[in-house]
């Protein structure tokens, strides 16, 4: 049952970071990168003030799924670093907690780059 | 005078168009002399298929001309991709004295209107005219990569997959260019690159009201008056702001890019734009209904908008133009 | 009739359609929505294999990122993207879409300024901002924590 009380968590709390974006777009002419950098900003404010880390407990991957939760990974990451290392970790912990998306991304996008190809779009 | 009438007005003799799978799966389909389902036309990048589709269009125009390329004094040809590559290499093979144009979607007037001119006093007698764009080669350089999954307004465009081309000499049957008047660049402070019908409305307006100001004609007198890819929110400007200034076009009103797709079926939002959608709606569906005897009179108004991806992010406003050109099926009557 | 620009501008802004909001907002919530779900389904199936938490954490991210890769390169991603917009664009997905979306089309330009460079002409931003932050947000943190 608890499963079932955490994935309707997730799915209520995701859908409606996504609905509230999509707000943005249809209102403003933001592009599509704008709103990813604003995100992942957001995501890492909230995240050092301390207002994301309950919401991720809270929702799980229906926090920790949208670009918010990937600038919450950096400020986690970041603090953790400096919790151990001093200064420095300002300067490794962010990409340390992100690593495995972004290299993912870079690893996955680059071999299918080289099998597939794009086809004009309807 | 803005108007420039042509004491001997130029023939078309030989006109093509060459499309892709949405054009061709559009209700102009019938018109067009060629499509290729895979958009690529044998060509293994979007580029190359541009510039094949080019070369494909101006060697059915000569065909149906009946001339080889050597009998051209000279190819007007114009494209959307950096540098206006497309053209370069579409007309590469013809080995003819070669005119690269950017006047974006207008590209297609531009030509004609250059060639009418300079066969109309003499300088050449047969010159060839092209114009292209290919969804795919406009989507990488003007917006997202074909493949990123994104929302588009309902005012945007779509860029059509297509290629027209005329061949316009001194001597022939017609139908003739009889009157050309070159646009000015007409800017409304239009920012936004998914409203491009709005920022080239304007323009359309500018030169309409001109040609009818200076002939003392009215919308009444042509079959057809047909704007270069003004799409729905363009269109209903035109048609708006022409009312106001006392010229009523309602019933002979269309525009290309309204026409090239089917509103109803085909999700293209506002309608078809680039250089090749007025191209092959004129070089393909407009000529033919002139063959059939359908229409004998019209005016045909490219609106480009002339902007680049920088000039976007910069932030700058879209200048837009519109050239016309009034296409008849007779020399001289009025 | 002379028209300023603007008044051309409000003219053209209040005539032009707007986007259909509350339908775009529930696809957005539904897609958005399940993708979140999915991702929680898959945290608690590897849980269920017994794989440590910290590690889980990075898997499932690693896993939606593989799948939008995916679907990107197979030509569904941009189809449900359409009808989708915000429910695909803001999961990780969006980010996955925006680093393999280029290099797709630009591999014609070689392996190295096509499919290398390219990589980041959307999603690089979002790298950029984000390290930018964090490094920020660790300095204040360090200064705070020294001060105090």
């Amino acid at each position: 049952m608890t499963l079932f009380w955490d994935l309707f968590k997730a799915f209520l709390v995701g859908g409606a970071i996504c609905a509230l974006v999509q707000i943005i777009i249809d209102k403003t002419a933001l592009t599509p990168a704008r709103i990813l950098v604003c995100l992942v900003t957001l995501g890492v404010i909230l995240g050092a003030v301390g207002i994301y880390k309950p919401f991720i407990d809270f929702a799980g991957c229906g926090a920790s799924t949208p670009l918010t939760g990937f600038g919450y990974t950096l400020a986690a990451g970041v603090k953790k670093a400096v919790d151990e290392k001093g200064l420095i970790g300002a300067f490794t912990g962010g990409l340390t907690g992100s690593a495995g998306g972004i290299t993912a991304a870079v690893f996955f996008g680059y071999f299918f780059a080289l099998i597939f190809r794009s086809k004009p779009r309807d | 005078m803005s108007l420039k009438i042509l004491k001997s007005p130029p023939s078309v003799i030989g006109y093509a168009a060459v499309v892709g799978r949405r054009e061709h799966e559009g209700p102009l389909s019938d018109d067009f002399d060629l499509h290729d389902m895979t958009e690529k036309f044998g060509t293994d990048t979007w580029e190359k298929a541009e510039s094949e589709m080019q070369r494909l269009a101006m060697n059915l125009a000569m065909a149906k001309a009946k001339i080889n390329g050597g009998d051209l004094d000279a190819i007007f040809a114009g494209d959307l991709m950096n540098q206006c590559v497309g053209s370069s290499y579409g007309a590469e093979c013809f080995g003819r004295p070669f005119f690269g144009l950017y006047g974006a979607c207008s590209t297609f007037a531009e030509g004609s209107i250059l060639s009418s001119l300079l066969i109309g006093n003499g300088t050449f007698s047969k010159c060839g005219v092209i114009a292209s764009s290919h969804f795919c080669t406009a989507e990488r350089q003007f917006r997202y990569p074909l493949e990123y999954g994104g929302q588009r307004a309902p005012t945007a465009q779509r860029t059509a997959t297509a290629a027209g081309a005329f061949v316009l000499a001194e001597k022939g049957e017609g139908p003739f260019v009889r009157e050309v008047l070159p646009g000015t660049i007409v800017d409304m402070g239009i920012t936004d690159i998914n409203n491009m019908g709005a920022a080239m409305a304007p323009a359309a307006y500018d030169t309409l009201k001109k040609y009818f100001e200076e002939t003392g004609k009215a919308p009444d007198d042509f079959d057809l008056i047909l704007t270069g890819d003004l799409g729905k929110e363009g269109h209903a400007i035109v048609s708006d702001f022409m009312k106001s200034a006392g010229y009523n076009m309602n019933g002979v009103y269309n525009d290309c890019g309204l026409m090239l797709y089917n509103a109803q079926i085909q999700d293209m939002h506002a309608g078809g734009s680039g250089c090749g959608c007025s191209a092959s709606v004129i070089a393909g569906h407009i000529m033919k209904r002139f063959e059939k005897g359908y229409i004998h009179d019209i005016l045909y108004v490219a609106t480009g908008a002339l902007m680049s991806p920088a000039s976007i992010q910069q932030g700058r406003s879209i200048p837009g133009i519109a050239h016309l050109v009034r296409i008849c099926d007779s020399r001289s009557k009025e | 009739m002379k028209i300023t620009k603007q008044t051309y501008k409000k003219y053209v802004k209040m005539r032009a359609p707007s986007s259909p909001l509350g339908k775009d907002m529930a696809w957005a919530f539904l897609t958005g929505g399940l993708i979140c779900a999915f991702a929680e389904v898959l945290y608690h199936f590897y849980l269920y294999l017994k794989i440590e938490e910290d590690t889980v954490k990075i898997l499932v991210p690693i896993t939606l990122v593989f799948l939008a890769s995916l679907a990107t390169g197979i030509g569904i991603f941009d189809d449900l993207a359409k009808i989708a917009g915000a429910g695909t664009l803001v999961p990780i997905t969006g980010f996955s879409n925006a680093v393999i979306a280029p290099p797709l089309d630009d591999k014609s330009e070689g392996l190295v300024m096509g499919v290398g460079a390219k990589m980041f002409t959307i999603a690089g931003p979002v790298i950029v901002y984000g390290t930018i932050s964090s490094v920020i947000y660790g300095v204040i943190y360090w200064l705070v924590g020294v001060i105090t």
